[in-house]
C-alpha cells in the first residue's frame, strides 16, 4: 500500500481478514468465520471393487479445527477418512471416483506420490498399533524414513513429540523399553506421538478411543484440543458424546438403500447436536436410531 | 416375617438345585468315546516307542562303545572300523546347498507373493501350485535331480556329485520354504503395515524395518524344520547319485573336485548298511539311525526354543 492513502482507507487495509488470523486460542475460535479448506471433496465416491461404500460426497474440511465424522456402523466413515491420505490404496480393489483435493491439489492425480501424501497427512488408528520396538524407535521411525539423520536431532524430535502427546513424563525414563508394553491409553498416545513426529499438517483419527477406558479417552480428547492449535484433525467416532465434547464441526453420514454411505448434514458441532437441520440427523443424535 | 418365609423358600430351592447339580449319572457314551481316543493315542505312541526301542536296543550298545570314533570314521567293508563320518560331512554339504540356494530363493519368492503380488487368479494359481509341489513325493524330485542336475547339467555338477544331490534337495525343500515364510509374513498384522505407511514409509521401508524383522523368528523356525527334513530325506539322493563309501575327499583334493566328486549322506549310509545281511552291519545301521535321530531332535528342539523365545502376542 502506498503511504499517501487516506487514514480511513489505511485503517481498513491493514486489518487482516479474520479467516487468515492464526488461531491463538483454538478452543474458542468462533466458528462463524469461514475457515480455509484443507480438504475439498467433490462428488467423491469410494469403492471396494464394484461395491460403493461412500457416495457422491461434497464436503470441505477446515484448517486447524477438529472435524468429527459420526454415523451408524457401515456408513463408510472409516473409508471416507482413509481416502484423505490414500490409505485405501493398500486395500486390493479399492478406488475412488470424484476428487479429493488437499490445499487445492488433487490427491489422486497420477503424479501424486501416496508416500508423500501420508507424510503430511498422518493417521492414528482404531486399535493402538505401536511397533513391537522400543518407545524411542516407535517415534523415531517416521522422521528417519523421512530422511532425518543424527542422534541429537532425532532425540529432540522424539522428546518434543512425546511431550506434545502428553506422554513424555510417563516414559522419559524408559524410552528403551517396548512400546507394546505400555497400557492401552499410553500406547494410543504413543501412536499420536509417532504421527506428529513427522510434522504432518493433518492428523486423521479413526475411532482412536474405541479401545480405551473413559479416563484414557478424556486424556486423548484433551490432547486433541491442544494439538488443534497446530494441526487440522479429522476424527471418526462412534461415540456421540465424544463428537459433541471434542469437535468444532460435525459431519453426519448415514446409509442409503444401496448400502452406500452418504452425507446428510455438516455443521458446527453445537448446531448438529442442538438444532440439526435434517430429520435423520435429529433422530440419530437424539438416540432414536443408530 | 416376609424375610423368614423367603429364607425358607430359598432353603428348599437350594436343596432342589443341589439335587439337580449333584446327580451322579455316568454318561456312558462319553466314557467310551474318551477311551477310544486314548486308545488311538496309545497305538500311535506305541508304534513309535517300539520302533525306537528296537533301534536303541540294536545299535545303542555299539554307538556307546565306539563313541566319537563312529562319528568320524569312514565307511568300510569291515564293520569293526566302519563309521558315519563321510555321511555327516556329505549331509552337511547338502544342507549347505539347501541354505544357500533354497532359502534365499524360497524366502524371496514368498515375500514377493505375500507383499507385492496383486491378488489375481494367476497369483492364486501359483499359490496352489506351490502347495501341491510341497506335497510331491521325494522320489519325483529324485528323478528331476537325475534328469536335470546329474545328466543335463553334468558339465557344471560333475554328474553324480554332491552338487547334484544338494541342488536336488534344495529343489525339494524350496516349496516348503515358500510356504512357511508366507505363513510367517501373513502372521504380521496388517495394522503394523498400516502404521508404517501412516508415517510416510515406502513399501520397501515397511517390509525392511517391520514386516521382515517381525516375521524373522517364524521364518527361522520354518527354516530349521526344513533343514531337519533335508537331513533325513533319502530317496532323491539315491537317484541323484549318492553312493556308499566313494566319498574320500583326501587331503590333496581341491574344493571343486570334492564338490563334483561322488558323495554319500547319513540316510544313504543307513539305507545301504540296512541291506547288508550280517548282524554287525544291522547294528551299525541302527547306530547311524540313532545319530540321525539325535541330529533331527536337536534341530527341532532348537526350532521350538526359538519359537518360544520370540513368540509375539499382537
Amino acid at each position: 500500500m502506498s503511504v499517501q492513502t487516506r487514514p480511513e482507507e489505511r485503517a481498513i487495509d491493514i486489518r487482516p481478514t479474520p479467516d487468515l488470523l492464526p488461531s491463538q486460542d483454538g478452543a474458542h475460535q468462533t466458528l462463524a468465520q469461514p475457515a480455509e479448506a484443507v480438504f475439498k471433496l467433490t462428488n467423491l465416491s469410494c469403492w471396494y471393487g464394484s461395491f460403493r461404500a461412500v457416495k457422491d460426497m461434497d464436503l470441505e474440511i477446515g484448517v486447524q479445527r477438529i472435524t468429527s465424522i459420526i454415523g451408524p456402523s457401515g456408513t463408510g466413515k472409516s473409508t471416507l477418512l482413509r481416502s484423505f491420505n490414500r490409505m485405501n490404496d493398500l486395500i486390493e480393489g479399492a478406488h475412488v471416483t470424484g476428487t479429493v483435493t488437499y490445499h487445492g491439489v488433487d490427491l489422486y492425480a497420477p503424479e501424486v506420490d501416496a508416500v508423500e501424501v501420508r507424510r503430511r497427512i498422518g493417521m492414528v488408528f482404531q486399535k493402538p498399533n505401536p511397533f513391537p520396538k522400543t518407545i524411542y524407535e516407535n517415534v523415531a521411525f517416521g522422521p528417519r524414513v523421512g530422511g532425518m539423520k543424527g542422534k541429537k536431532k532425532l532425540d529432540e524430535v522424539v522428546e518434543e513429540s512425546l511431550r506434545r502427546a502428553a506422554l513424555w513424563d510417563e516414559v522419559k525414563d524408559k524410552l528403551g523399553s517396548l512400546g507394546t508394553a505400555l497400557s492401552g491409553g499410553q500406547q494410543q498416545r504413543l501412536c499420536i506421538a509417532r504421527a506428529i513426529a513427522v510434522q504432518p499438517d493433518v492428523i486423521l483419527m479413526d475411532e482412536p478411543c474405541s479401545a480405551l477406558d473413559p479416563i484414557a479417552t478424556l486424556r486423548i480428547e484433551e490432547l486433541m484440543w491442544e494439538l488443534k492449535q497446530n494441526y487440522t484433525i479429522v476424527i471418526v467416532t462412534h461415540n456421540m458424546q465424544q463428537a459433541a465434547r471434542a469437535s468444532d464441526e460435525t459431519v453426519f453420514l448415514t446409509m442409503g438403500e444401496d448400502r452406500a454411505g452418504y452425507l446428510v448434514e455438516k455443521g458446527p458441532t453445537a448446531q448438529i447436536f442442538t438444532n440439526p437441520q435434517n430429520r435423520l440427523t435429529e433422530d440419530y443424535v437424539s438416540g432414536r436410531f443408530g | 416375617m416376609a424375610g423368614h418365609s423367603a429364607s425358607l423358600a430359598s432353603a428348599s430351592a437350594q436343596e432342589a438345585v443341589r439335587r439337580a447339580l449333584t446327580g451322579q449319572r455316568i454318561n456312558l457314551g462319553q466314557v467310551w468315546f474318551q477311551a477310544l481316543l486314548l486308545g488311538c493315542l496309545v497305538v500311535a505312541l506305541g508304534i513309535l516307542v517300539s520302533l525306537l526301542a528296537d533301534v536303541i536296543q540294536l545299535g545303542g550298545g555299539m554307538l556307546v562303545e565306539r563313541g566319537v570314533d563312529f562319528l568320524t570314521s569312514n565307511t568300510s567293508s569291515n564293520p569293526a572300523i566302519a563309521g558315519v563320518g563321510q555321511g555327516i560331512f556329505g549331509s552337511l554339504l547338502i544342507i549347505f546347498f539347501v541354505v544357500t540356494v533354497a532359502f534365499p530363493i524360497g524366502i524371496g519368492a514368498a515375500i514377493y507373493l505375500e507383499e507385492y503380488a496383486r491378488d489375481t487368479r494367476l497369483t492364486r494359481l501359483l499359490n496352489a501350485a506351490i502347495r501341491n509341489l510341497a506335497g510331491v513325493p521325494a522320489i519325483v524330485y529324485g528323478l528331476l535331480g537325475l534328469g536335470i542336475f546329474v545328466l543335463a547339467l553334468s558339465w557344471f555338477t560333475g554328474g553324480r556329485s554332491v552338487v547334484a544331490g544338494g541342488l536336488t534337495m534344495a529343489a525339494l525343500v524350496m516349496p516348503i520354504v515358500v510356504i512357511t515364510t508366507a505363513e510367517a509374513l501373513r502372521a504380521v498384522p496388517q495394522s503394523i503395515r498400516e502404521a508404517g505407511f501412516g508415517v510416510g514409509a515406502t513399501k520397501w521401508e515397511v517390509i525392511r524395518h517391520h514386516v521382515l524383522p517381525y516375521a524373522a523368528p517364524g521364518i527361522f523356525t520354518g527354516s530349521i524344520l526344513t533343514i531337519s527334513r533335508a537331513f533325513g530325506e533319502t530317496a532323491p539322493l539315491v537317484l541323484a547319485g549318492g553312493v556308499l563309501g566313494g566319498f574320500a575327499a583326501p587331503p590333496g583334493k581341491g574344493i571343486v573336485e570334492t564338490l563334483q566328486g561322488p558323495y554319500t549322506a547319513l540316510p544313504l549310509i543307513i539305507f545301504n548298511w540296512a541291506r547288508e545281511p550280517s548282524d554287525a552291519f544291522r547294528q551299525l545301521s541302527a547306530a547311524a539311525i540313532i545319530v540321525l535321530l539325535l541330529i533331527i531332535l536337536l534341530l527341532n528342539g532348537a526350532a521350538i526354543l526359538l519359537r518360544n523365545r520370540f513368540e509375539r502376542a499382537w
